[in-house]
């Protein structure tokens, strides 16, 4: 089943872009999405996407990593006590080291995670509404409008400075 | 980059895809002179395999050489790809952008060459897993109190958290060579490392996120990674090791190194790749005045060292240093003073750190008094303890010299790999240091 139309404007100005975004919201369009070669403050900020959820990812990465980190250094320590010189078999300060390390690994690893996940990086949007030349120099705008407001969503675009139009169902 | 409003955002891709044209033949009398010295390297480990370590020019007292020296040094060398590409983003210093790949990418090949050093330098490398920990039916686990493992740890972490980085850093890149190849096996090998990217608002907001947690996790690691590595030594109580500077005396020594590897390796790049209007003097001079600070830490760590000696009262450990200076390795001493010291004083002088050629023998000097430096504290030390009796001269052998040759032809291999089969300058973040194409502009 279709989510709906999609309809792609193609700009070449990012000031053109970000116009086009504001009269679609004006117009009452909400599932908007921009294209652009490198991150852009003034789309984004047009947008307005709430906070990226990456950070829990890495919070939780992190947290999680420094239990293994101690668990691991005391619990085989305990496994096999022997006693050297007059130190203890639990010698915290050297296990810092190893409970750094590996907070870093594990927290590193899940803000990869967290990025594969959220990014949805292969299902976010089809090929077929993407624009090889959004990795260049173009910029796009993406709406997801019903069947009868394509004509409209067209109108707002071009009047915004899109250059080309392009329409599929998503 | 200073002709910014010459370079468009399609010039920069143009240009820095241009860079995986088919290899010349230039680049393949090289690769094979790489694999050569690689062979050479390969073959002498497999003969001190057979023969023992033995071969290895290790004699009574001295048995960290050569390989623990290739170690420090090569560990040494990929801090600075982490130094530029995270610390410097956490900054926001805009040079970093153009040289922050290959920096990162040097980092990589120099963790995988360093950590080839302690399995070569084990008489029977075969057993290596032993250093890390896994649940066996003895119940035996290693030893958290010793600085082995921790390097384990820190090695380790260091190479996947610089490699996800490296990665993580290219995605956007690497969809922008997917769109741009025709050839059918590059496109698929590309879309598939591209991972799908599209550069929309959502991707960008979750990759900038990504990118600023994953910087601010490399940062203390890269400190954390040379500390761990100085300790190695600072943990025993050899006269010349047994210090508490050894943390931050390496970290710098570190960056020191690395900045020098990172000139010596965008200098012919830049100069190859017709990079000029990307990489420009700029860059260069602000690596220049990094290599200066770094430099006096370095030199005062050397002083400091001599007066920590001297002012102890310590007997073993004055008598250490006075041999340094004076004793049967006083040429490499002095060598590495000159090269680490002196020569980085000429950077002072603005007409010198702006002259390409000129920092490009700098760096080379650096390169190798910094080797030194991790030469004379390993071997030094070891050849000079406590008592009299044990005090032993200790002479490389031509089976190190080979494996070291091959090390570096290692650490090249992958570089010249590299440099054909990815973006070596940054492509996306190129652009954002380009004003954006406005209409505006254009209309006025």
């Amino acid at each position: 089943m279709t989510k709906g139309q999609g309809v792609l404007g193609i700009f070449s100005y990012v000031d053109s872009t970000v116009e086009a975004i504001r009269n679609l919201k004006k117009a009452g369009y909400k599932d908007i999405k921009a294209f652009s070669p490198v991150p852009n403050h003034e789309i984004e900020e047009e947008l307005k996407e709430r906070e990226s959820i990456v950070r829990f990812f890495t919070l939780t990465g992190g947290t999680l990593g420094a239990i293994c980190g101690i668990s691991f250094t005391v619990l085989t320590s305990l496994s096999w006590p022997i006693q050297t010189s007059a130190k203890p078999i639990v010698s915290l300060p050297p296990y810092m080291i190893i409970v750094f390390e590996l907070t870093v690994l594990l927290g590193g690893l899940a803000t990869l995670l967290g990025l594969l996940i959220n990014a949805r990086l292969r299902k976010n949007i089809p090929f077929s509404l993407y624009d090889p030349r959004f990795s260049e120099d173009k910029f796009g705008v993406l709406v997801v409008c019903k069947k009868d407001e394509v004509r409209d969503v067209e109108g707002i675009l071009k009047s915004s400075g899109a250059e080309e139009i392009k329409f599929e169902g998503i | 980059m200073s002709q910014e409003t010459t370079i468009t955002y399609s010039k920069v891709n143009e240009d820095i895809i241009k860079m995986l044209d088919k290899p010349t033949v230039k680049w393949w009398a090289l690769f094979v002179f790489d694999l050569i010295v690689l062979g050479i390297g390969l073959l002498c480990f497999l003969y001190q395999v057979y023969t023992g370590l033995g071969v290895a020019g290790y004699s009574h007292p001295v048995f960290w050489a050569v390989y623990i020296t290739n170690f420090v040094f090569w560990v040494g060398i990929a801090h600075s790809g982490t130094l530029i590409s995270a610390i410097l983003f956490l900054f926001r210093a805009r040079f970093r952008m153009s040289i922050y790949r290959i920096a990162e990418a040097m980092t990589v090949f120099a963790v995988l060459t360093a950590g080839l050093f302690p399995i070569i330098h084990l008489g029977r490398p075969w057993n290596f897993y032993w250093l890390i920990p896994y649940p066996n039916q003895r119940e035996l686990w290693v030893n958290f109190r010793s600085p082995l493992i921790w390097d384990v740890f820190a090695v380790s972490t260091y190479l996947t958290i610089s490699s996800v980085f490296f990665f993580v850093g290219m995605i956007p890149d690497i969809a922008a060579i997917r769109d741009r190849v025709k050839e059918v096996p590059r496109k698929i090998i590309y879309t598939i490392l591209s991972l799908g990217w599209k550069g929309s608002n959502w991707e960008w907001m979750h990759y900038t996120r990504a990118y600023l947690y994953l910087a601010a996790f490399a940062t203390p690691l890269v400190i954390s990674v040379h500390s761990v590595v100085s300790w190695d030594f600072a943990m025993a109580n050899t006269p010349g090791w047994h210090t508490t500077i050894f943390a931050p005396y390496f970290v710098a020594g570190a960056i020191f190194s690395g900045l020098a590897m990172v000139i010596t390796l965008v200098v012919p790049i830049r100069r190859i790749f017709h990079l000029e209007k990307y990489i420009t003097i700029s860059n260069f001079e602000a690596m220049a005045k990094m290599i200066i600070l770094t430099s006096l830490i370095v030199s005062y760590a050397y002083g400091v060292e001599f007066f920590m000696a001297w002012y102890s009262g310590n007997p073993y450990e004055w008598e250490q240093f006075k041999y340094r200076a004076t004793g049967d390795y006083a040429f490499f001493y002095w060598l590495m003073v000159f090269c680490n010291s002196l020569v980085p004083v000429l950077l002072w002088f603005k007409k010198i750190r702006t002259n390409i050629k000129a920092l490009f023998i700098i760096s080379l000097f650096i390169n190798i008094g910094m080797w030194f430096e991790r030469f004379n504290i390993i071997v030094i030390s070891l050849s000079h303890e406590f008592m009299p009796s044990t005090w032993n001269l200790y002479k490389v052998s031509l089976v190190e010299l080979g494996i070291t040759a091959g090390s570096f032809a290692w650490f090249f291999m992958f570089f010249l790999l590299f440099i054909k089969t990815l973006p070596a300058v940054s492509i996306a973040e190129l652009k954002e240091i380009l004003p954006a194409p406005v209409k505006e502009a254009k209309t006025k």
